[in-house]
């Protein structure tokens, strides 16, 4: 027990002390703060963008469209025609030119020529504003032919817009909560490929450390002062500690950087608050956000709930370490049958396909959590981690938790025995190319 | 009493038997020469002693009672195919592997300042092993074998790679071990250095122990009764006539007068009545029995052992 600790305390040292383990466990949280503040910049920004754009109303309509926070619209009287629109752009700084037909009520399509890419905001803005406005004239038209009292303000009462509200009922309390899927699926779905990561990263380093013990022979005097099993899982833990103690960096510096960039983009946005004011659309704060990115936010601020998320991470780290230890130990069988890297491709392929089939399955989860493949891989124990964490969010009975766990720690134990198994025989391996079947015969050495 | 026993080992592999009912015995103190042609399962006895594999039947015994895992801390090993970590700093990988062998921090840290001082490679310390010379390497391994005193070491192929000071250096230390009582288990096919450190020797080919015994019994025993004579002669008589007919002349080689005769003898007589015989008609320079180096003896016997084999 003694000598796996100080294996643990090697395996775990030398790699902290690396420069690829400081320089990753740096960038990634700024990568994580850059990400958030482009999302958080995305979501607040106007359109800065300062545009000109020529209109050329051959239409009915007065002046249909109106200054779109930066963008001005400019009434042009030149006739241009389509083969012509280059060279008009060209002579002049008109961003886009607008072309408003005769027949626009009939045949309502407006092109819009530019030399780039109208942004889809532009585009809508100018829709609806059209949109409005011709459905203003025509509707005034059959009011007045109509000839019924007061039809308009009866048809503006006619109004009615629909808001949809995804309430989640717990199956324990009969509760029903405030939920959101769009968020909800993100968050497994980041969780899941976070722990696909993990796995190849780490259960990959096991698998490196093995084959350098191997190559460079001080495996045979290393397991000549402990049992090759006792080593091995010395190896596996220290590896993890290391996983764990890079991912614990990256959640703290994550809370306090989305902590700053909050109060950075977003002050005087009261996060316990927002929760507690549930679906109303009270103004809170005072900030100057629109109702919809309040709703986002509010969304946002509701779905990391902190229950639910206590649970999320337990399930997370518990998934993660269950997940690593399988793909580990295997990994590790790999690494102990091959003499480099390059041999170990032919086993490392059919693994691989399994993970990455994880991961495509949890994609798919996102969609339909509660379809079978979901639901059998989410079970079995080489896809669950990452299926799992995906369903999650969307709701899991206890027992299919609790059955999926207990399958995974069964299966872990059971293929770590199994790689010591081949590890033992294939460490002491050297110069031979191993097949499956070879494999097969040092199960029973 | 023997310091380590092994009892009709039997080790197989996929379809192949690498030992096949091995019996060894090395006595307290002994420095005891594995030997064999390449394949011959030396290096699987070796693995079963240090417990790096177990036998698929047969016993073990350390110091009279059975081997037992915590064994591991008395035995020091160093293997034919041996490394460290290239990236990791020499002394701190020593320290790392002297505590897997059971000892503390500080103890490895002094023993191994003193071990450094002594091979002059203090400087050493800091820098990374992939710095290190193949010589330089070798000497952190030998260290790193022998830093834990155990009471029991193994050798396999320990001179190969060496220059030969540093062989010359190795042998020192191993002999230093030895006066201080520590039983040696030496695996080589340099056979004179087998004739010049071993006390004890076991011959393995195809799987199977072949000999085993004191080195000094088992080359007497191979000295087939052949003796050099090395005279000078004066009258001229033939030699046939002159060592009578207890003796057959083997060989006769002469130069500038000088005759080396190779005898073999046939019957028993004593050497006094021999050069009794020659005193008149030769000046007789030296005649000695001729006793068979670990050399002939290991081809002879592998030879040999092939031939009941293969029949």
């Amino acid at each position: 027990m003694n000598k796996t600790l100080i294996i643990i305390g090697r395996e775990f040292s030398t790699r902290v002390r690396k420069k690829s383990f400081l320089v990753l466990t740096l960038v990634v949280p700024v990568l994580m703060a850059g990400f958030y503040a482009f999302l958080m910049w995305m979501l607040l920004k106007d359109d800065t963008q300062e545009r000109k754009i020529a209109v050329i109303n051959r239409s009915e309509l007065q002046s249909p469209l109106e200054r779109i926070n930066n963008t001005v619209f400019e009434y042009v009287d030149t006739v241009v025609a389509e083969e012509e629109v280059s060279d008009f752009l060209k002579q002049s700084d008109y961003y886009a030119v607008v072309w408003i037909s005769e027949a626009v009520m009939e045949q309502p399509e407006v092109p819009v020529y530019s030399f780039s890419q109208v942004p889809m905001e532009l585009k809508n803005e100018i829709a609806s504003q059209l949109r409005k406005m011709i459905e203003d004239i025509k509707r005034a038209t059959v009011i007045e032919e109509a000839q019924v009292p007061e039809l308009e303000e009866k048809l503006a009462a006619s109004q009615t817009p629909v808001q949809v509200r995804t309430l989640k009922v717990s199956e324990e309390t009969g509760e029903a909560k405030e939920s959101s899927s769009e968020i909800a699926s993100a968050l497994g779905v980041i969780a899941g490929m976070v722990i696909y990561l993990f796995i190849f990263m780490y259960a990959s380093q096991v698998m490196k450390g093995v084959i350098e013990e191997k190559t460079n022979r001080i495996i045979e005097v290393l397991v000549s002062s402990v049992k090759p099993f006792q080593f091995l899982l010395g190896k596996i833990v220290g590896v993890a500690a290391v996983g764990l103690v890079q991912f614990l960096i990256w959640v703290v510096c994550g809370v306090v950087l989305i902590v700053a960039m909050q109060a950075f983009f977003l002050p005087g946005l009261d996060l316990d608050a927002l929760r507690q004011a549930g679906s109303t659309f009270s103004d809170i704060g005072g900030t100057q956000l629109t109702g919809e990115q309040l709703a986002i936010v509010q969304k946002l601020a509701m779905t990391i709930e902190p229950f639910f998320m206590l649970k999320f991470l337990a399930a997370f780290l518990f998934y993660f370490i269950g997940g690593y230890l399988l793909y580990a130990s295997l990994f590790a069988a790999i690494g102990a049958a091959v003499d480099n890297e390059t041999d170990s491709q032919q086993f490392l392929t059919p693994l691989s396909i399994v993970l990455v089939l994880g991961l495509y399955i949890g994609f798919a989860a996102m969609k339909s959590p509660e379809s079978p493949l979901v639901f059998w891989s989410s079970l079995i124990p080489f896809t669950s981690p990452i299926v799992m964490l995906v369903r999650m969010p969307f709701g899991v009975p206890g027992w299919e938790l609790l059955c999926s766990l207990l399958l995974l720690v069964a299966s872990f134990i059971f293929f770590t025995w199994l790689s010591g198994r081949i590890y033992r025989v294939g460490i002491l391996m050297y110069g031979k190319k191993v097949t499956w079947k070879e494999l097969y015969k040092w199960l029973k050495y | 009493m023997s310091f380590f026993v092994a009892q009709n080992i039997i080790k197989n592999y996929a379809g192949h038997r690498a030992l096949d009912d091995v019996s060894i015995e090395i006595p307290q103190g002994a420095v005891y020469g594995l030997l064999g042609p390449n394949g011959a399962g030396k290096t699987s006895l070796i693995r079963i002693i240090t417990q790096i594999t177990g036998p698929d039947s047969g016993k073990l015994f350390f110091k009279g009672r059975p081997l037992v895992p915590e064994d591991m801390n008395r035995i020091g090993y160093l293997p034919e195919e041996r490394g460290l970590y290239k990236k990791m700093k020499v002394g701190e990988q020593a320290v790392y592997l002297a505590r897997l062998k059971g000892m503390s921090r500080r103890d490895a840290i002094r023993q191994l300042k003193a071990w450094f001082e002594k091979f002059g490679i203090q400087e050493w310390w800091e820098r990374k092993v992939e710095e290190l010379s193949k010589g330089m390497a070798q000497k952190v391994q030998f260290i790193t074998t022998v830093l834990h005193e155990p009471e029991m070491l193994i050798f396999d192929e320990p001179f190969s790679g060496f220059d030969p000071i540093n062989v010359e250096l190795l042998k020192k230390e191993i002999l230093a071990l030895r006066e201080k009582g520590t039983t040696i288990i030496f695996s080589t096919h340099n056979m004179a250095s087998v004739e010049e450190i071993c006390s004890h020797i076991a011959l393995i080919n195809k799987s199977r122990k072949i000999i085993e015994g004191p080195i000094n019994q088992i080359r007497n025993k191979y000295a087939n009764n052949t003796y050099r004579l090395i005279c000078k002669p004066v009258t001229g008589m033939e030699f046939r006539q002159l060592v009578g007919p207890e003796y057959e002349i083997l060989s006769d080689k002469s130069e500038d007068g000088l005759h080396e005769v190779v005898l073999q003898c046939l019957e028993d007589c004593p050497a006094n009545a021999l050069l009794r015989r020659l005193l008149d008609d030769a000046e007789v320079i030296s005649y000695q029995q001729i006793i068979p180096g670990m050399n002939d003896i290991f081809i002879k016997l592998v030879k040999e052992g092939n031939i009941i084999l293969n029949e």
